[in-house]
Parts: C-alpha cells; structure tokens; sequence
C-alpha cells in the first residue's frame, strides 16, 4: 500500500512550535535510528545473541506519543520495543546490557530484546506475545483511576494484534470504564509478512475502535508533530476521565520483521515509496526549509548521539553475564505473609 | 530415499496428504504468503504453488482459528493448523482443551475432530515467551494425542499418522531440529536428518523407539533430550555404563511396553526433560514406571529436568536451564553408584 499522506510536514504546523522542542524531536529520534542501526550490526557480526525486532522507520510514533506523555505516565510494548523504551527515558545503555545478556540490564539479563523494560520509569517488560500487553495496559489503567491518581497508560501494539480476542475484550472494557489509556496501533502495514489488507475488510482498523465506542482517530505516523499533537489531546481527554483515545498511526517498517528477514513479501515499489516517507528525513528537510537550523546542528546533534551510542556498546560488550547464582532467584517475590 | 531434515521431512508429509487426501488443509499465521516465510520455521514453505485454495493464512487469532480448525474437522475436513510458537498454544487453550479435546466424549461417540496441531517448541535465546515446552499442558487432556519427533523420519511418519488418526493430535517440534535453511537457520541447531524412504509411511502413534541397547540403565527421552541422551550414552559408554535410550516419541498414549521392556532389563530409569522439572511429562513417567515395573528397579527413578523458573535470556542461564549430555551423564553415574 502507497502512503497516504503528503510528504512535507505543513509549515505552519511546524512554525507553532520552538526550536529547542523540535531540536530534541529530532535527537529522540535520531537517537532511536543510530541505535537500531548499530544493533542491527552488533546482531550480524554475532555479537549479540538471540532474535531481534527492530523498528527503523516507526521512530515518530515512539517519540511522538512519548513527548505527549509525563515522566511519570506508564508504556506497555510488544515483541518490538527498543525504540518505545529509548522514547521512555530507557537509556541506550541499560538496553544494550540486556540486548547483550549481562546482569547490569534492565531485566538482568533475563528478559533480552523481547521484554525490555524498566518499571522505575513507568515500563514493564515488554510483552511478545502478540496482543498480550493490551489486556495488561488497560488494567493498570483501572488501577490508575481506582487510585485516583493523574497519571495515564500509553498502549503500543501493531495492526496485527488487533485481530487477537485480547485486544478486542480489553478495548471494551476500558471503553465501559472510562478508562485513561491511550491505544496506539502502530498500523505498519504489516503483521509479519501477512498485509493488513488480508486480515479485515476494514477501510480502517480505526474502525475496531470506535465499534467500541471510543474516539479514534487515523493519523500520520511518520510525521512527528502529528503523531505528537494527536497524543497530547488523548492524553489530555485521558487525564479528565473522558478515555480510552485509540490512535491509528500508520507507518512502515523500514526493515524485516526479525532478525535477517529479507521481506520478500513486500512489493519494491512500495518500500521505495515508504522509504522516501522516513520520519527522520521529513523531520529535518521541515527543519532545514524553517530556516532556524543549519546543517551542521543537526549533524552536531547526530554526533553527540552516535558517540554516546558507540560509548554505550563498549561498556555494554564488556558487561558481566549472570552468574549461576542468579539462575533461580527473582521467581517470587518475597511473601509478604510472615511464616 | 532421501536425506532430509526435519522441516523439509514435515513439508514433505504435508504435501503427500494434501495429494491424497482433498480434505486435508492448513491453517496458520504467515503460511501461504507468496515471498514469505513458509510459517515461522519454513515447514510450509512454496506450498502454496501446489495448493493455492488448501494454505489459509490467518489473522494473528489462535483461540479463533484453531477453534475453526476444529469445526471443520467436525464436518469432514482435516485440518493441520500450527502456531508459530508453542507458547501461543496457550492463546489458544480453550478452544483446545475445552471443546477440541472433550467433543468426542460430550457426545458420546457420536462426533469427532480429525485436527491436527503443530508447534514449535524449546529455548533458543528468545527468551521466557517464545520458549516453553508445553508438552506437559496438555499431557493432563484426556482426548488429545501427542507426540514429539526427535528425527526426520519420525517426524514425517507421525504427522502422516496423526493426519489419518482421527483425533485431535498435537506434534510438538523441537525449534533446534527443524533443519531450517537459510535466513530462518537456527543457531545452535542439532542434527536431526533421517534417509527418507520414497514410499509412503506411517509411524503409529503410540510407540516409542529404542535407539540405543544397553543393560544398565534405560534412558527416557524425546525431541532435543533424545539427542542429548544419546551423546551422553556414548560417553557413559566409554566409562563402561552402557545405556539404553528410549525416545518416547509419543507422550500420549506412553508407550509403557516399550518402556517397561527396557527398565525390567536394566532396573534403573533415568528420564530427561526439557522445561520445569515440577509437573513435568518426566513426572507422569515416573509415577507410571514406579507403578508397573516398581518390583524390577534397582535404584529409585531420576529425572534431569529444567529448574522450576521461566526460561532465562542470557545465554549463560538458558544453557543452564536447559538440561544436557553432561547433565545425563551425571545423572547416570550417580544412579550406577560411579
Ligand atoms: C499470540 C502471538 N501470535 C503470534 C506471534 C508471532 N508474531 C510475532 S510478531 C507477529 C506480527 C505482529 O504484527 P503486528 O501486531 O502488526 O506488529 P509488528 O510486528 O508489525 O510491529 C507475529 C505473528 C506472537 N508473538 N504472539
Ligand atoms: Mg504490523
């Protein structure tokens, strides 16, 4: 399927915001490229082991609802969560650890790329079964409003994990109760190799949604500021009790779905079109066309990033695996019944 | 005759029932996809040329398809529907163990589900969700057969089996023995290549396979474990402890003449098993061993399993968690007094 929306990002929706905001969409997600890049690499020389879903070409959508979200907002992900957890505040580093299997990452080495998280900063393990974090989301949401507390859930998940039972029952009833999550359908076209048109005759999965009732909107999930702009009244309709919001950003992943995928299924003229509909490139040709940034920031702050990144994989290659004693440790946690 | 590994002897299996029979269809996620995969370990792979209208490639819905596949074999199809991973077998619990396995019974006689369900399974550096080995969940249904191929030959012959049987039946198979080529290659993988007979054949569900002789002490153990309990009878060997490896290859029904066979000669039972060591397939072996051939046992039963945690990441712990020849062997001794 061709994009669907115009390239350039509209002028006057980026003149509305400052310099130093934009700047720092671009490094958000600048920062989720390089490291998808590099990891991509670390995993084809061998250094890296296990299996890897990457998202070079969804960053918008990351970074995008994450600018929207508080520090202190929650994120629940998938089996592709590397550019989610950056956008959270995960640092490259505690990441590359776990990619790596040492005991200094996220999860201790026991989760690897398919569950990283950091509860500490508001995102559980990510969770690979598809469709699963949405049930789960949508509960902690419930907890969040029987708390009475402010803060909101963000829900990432693809196209296809909203054929699952999962989704379906879980959008219900966070529907019925008001519930402040925010479901973002990263919509890539694809699920696996299977294209979305195969699995609903749909127009749009928007639809799923509002059959529930909700608000939900399609957006352009390769320009950042929508993404942003549409995420920040979600979560500004969350925050009033007025939820769930479902967005549907379409988007397209630049690379396989796993490891060395070579996405065969996917027609050339097609990729080559999605490939032209890069966030990052539509990010900076808008910046450059501003006028208030140079070449030569942007390619400063490309600089910072690629050697934080490089700094982060040479303490990460070199990090301490686990060690038999902590083989069985961390099953349970400890009773809280005293014996 | 043919060498084969374990996908192509399955693609192979499932190609020659389709030929056959015109009931026989597959129903899967990412199966059929001109330039896709072939499923997740390339079992499916080009099939769809050949039959275009019998590859139904599903949106990500287990508990939705699988109950479908059952709906249609209570009308006359057979089909051979898969997860990509065993784990998602668990997505689509109900409709398995609830209706597939019960109808037969709950009609008294009167209605059966021809279905047969593929699954890959075992720890391959994915981490806790894409690892399990969920022989033991469905152990515990009556109404289900199961079986869990450790060769190519086995492989092919059991899925004809279960095509044919009647009943819902699930295969288990090992993603380090599936032979997987190209970008799909497992790391890590073992050799589980048989010669492939050109004539048409079944392995009856229900026996096990002796693949190794011995006096000493009997071996159980099926998909990966097979293997590695026969590397550790060839070290235990050269200690002078000949080991007899039973590959159980069907876990339901147990083939216990088979088994028992073996532990009244030997007098000592060692099973090996992937995955917690509690609740496990091993158990039920154990219970059942102890009951029928209790008087012949030399030493009590042992079992070399997986400590009771989920499957860890790092490669240090999954290598840990995942029992071994080395394990085996240890095992081995201690019960033979060495
Ligand atoms: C319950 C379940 N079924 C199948 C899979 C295998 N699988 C992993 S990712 C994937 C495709 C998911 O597609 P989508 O939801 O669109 O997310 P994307 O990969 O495009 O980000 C599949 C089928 C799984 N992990 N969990
Ligand atoms: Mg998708």
């Amino acid at each position: 399927m061709m994009p669907m929306f115009p390239r350039e990002i509209p002028r006057d929706q980026i003149a509305k915001y400052e310099r130093s905001f934009l700047l720092r969409l671009y490094e958000e997600m600048f920062r989720i490229r390089e490291f998808e890049e590099r990891v991509r690499f670390l995993f084809l020389e061998g250094a890296m082991p296990g299996t890897i879903h990457q998202c070079q070409g969804q960053e918008a959508t990351a970074v995008g609802v994450c600018q929207a979200l508080n520090e202190d907002d929650y994120l629940t992900s998938t089996h592709r969560p590397h550019g989610h957890a950056l956008a959270k505040g995960l640092t490259p580093l505690e990441i590359l650890l776990e990619l790596f299997g040492s005991i200094e990452g996220c999860c201790k080495g026991k989760g690897g790329s398919m569950h990283i998280g950091n509860m500490a900063k508001g995102m559980p393990p990510a969770i690979a079964i598809v469709g699963g974090n949405i049930p789960v989301a949508a509960g902690m949401a419930l907890a969040l409003k029987m708390q009475k507390r402010p803060q909101i859930v963000a829900c990432f998940f693809g196209d296809g994990a909203t054929s699952e039972g999962a989704f379906h029952e879980a959008v219900n009833m966070a529907a019925i109760w008001n519930l402040p999550v925010v479901f973002c359908c990263e919509n890539n076209l694809y699920g696996a190799s299977t294209h979305v048109s195969k699995i609903t005759r749909l127009p749009s999965l928007r639809q799923r949604a509002t059959a529930y009732g909700i608000e939900a909107l399609t957006v352009d999930g390769n320009n950042v500021l929508a993404v942003y702009e549409m995420a920040r009244t979600a979560a500004v309709k969350c925050r009033a009790g007025e939820g769930p919001v479902f967005l549907e950003l379409i988007t397209y992943r630049l690379t396989g779905h796993s490891r060395r995928d070579p996405c065969l299924y996917m027609p050339k003229e097609e990729r080559a079109a999605w490939a032209a509909m890069d966030p990052l490139l539509r990010l900076r040709e808008a910046l450059l066309d501003r006028g208030e940034v140079t070449v030569s920031e942007l390619e400063a702050v490309e600089l910072a990033v690629k050697q934080a990144i490089e700094q982060a994989v040479e303490i990460a290659r070199k990090a301490p695996p686990p060690t038999l004693d902590d083989l069985e440790t961390d099953v349970y946690a400890k009773s809280e019944v005293g014996i | 005759m043919k060498r084969m590994g374990i996908a192509e002897a399955l693609r192979e299996a499932i190609a020659e029932e389709m030929r056959r029979d015109h009931r026989v269809f597959c129903m899967g996620e990412d199966i059929g996809i001109p330039g896709g995969w072939g499923g997740a370990f390339t079992v499916t792979l080009g099939l769809e040329k050949e039959f275009p209208d019998r590859m139904i490639n599903t949106p990500i819905a287990e508990n939705g398809f699988f109950g479908m596949g059952m709906g249609a074999a209570m009308l006359g199809m057979r089909p051979i529907v898969d997860v990509q991973y065993g784990d998602f077998l668990l997505c689509a619990m109900d409709q398995i163990c609830s209706n597939a396995s019960m109808m037969r019974y709950m009609s008294g006689g009167t209605v059966s589900v021809p279905l047969v369900m593929r699954a890959p399974v075992g720890a391959t550096g994915r981490g806790a969700q894409h690892a399990r080995n969920l022989e033991r969940m469905f152990l515990g249904v009556p109404g289900i057969k199961i079986v869990a191929p450790s060769t190519a030959y086995d492989a092919k012959g059991l899925l004809k089996a279960a095509v044919r049987d009647g009943n819902p039946v699930m295969i288990f198979e090992h993603k380090l023995l599936y032979g997987s080529k190209g970008p799909r290659t497992e790391s890590g993988a073992v050799d589980a290549t048989s010669d492939i007979p050109d004539d048409d054949y079944v392995v009856p569900i229900g026996r096990a396979a002796v693949r190794r002789e011995g006096a000493d002490v009997t071996i159980i153990a099926w998909l990966l474990m097979a293997h590695a309990a026969q590397a550790a009878a060839n070290v235990l060997s050269a200690e002078g402890i000949e080991a007899e490896v039973v590959d159980a290859r069907s876990l339901n029904p147990l083939d216990y003449e088979t088994i028992g066979a073996s532990v009244k000669k030997t007098g000592r039972a060692l099973i090996v098993e992937e995955g917690p060591i509690t609740g496990g397939v091993g158990a039920e072996i154990a219970a059942g061993i102890q009951e029928r051939f209790g008087d012949c046992l030399r030493t009590s039963v042992r079992r070399v399993a997986s400590p009771d945690i989920p499957v860890p990441f790092a490669p240090v712990l999954e290598n840990a968690y995942r029992p071994d020849a080395a394990r085996v062997a240890a095992a081995v001794r201690a019960m033979c007094g060495r």
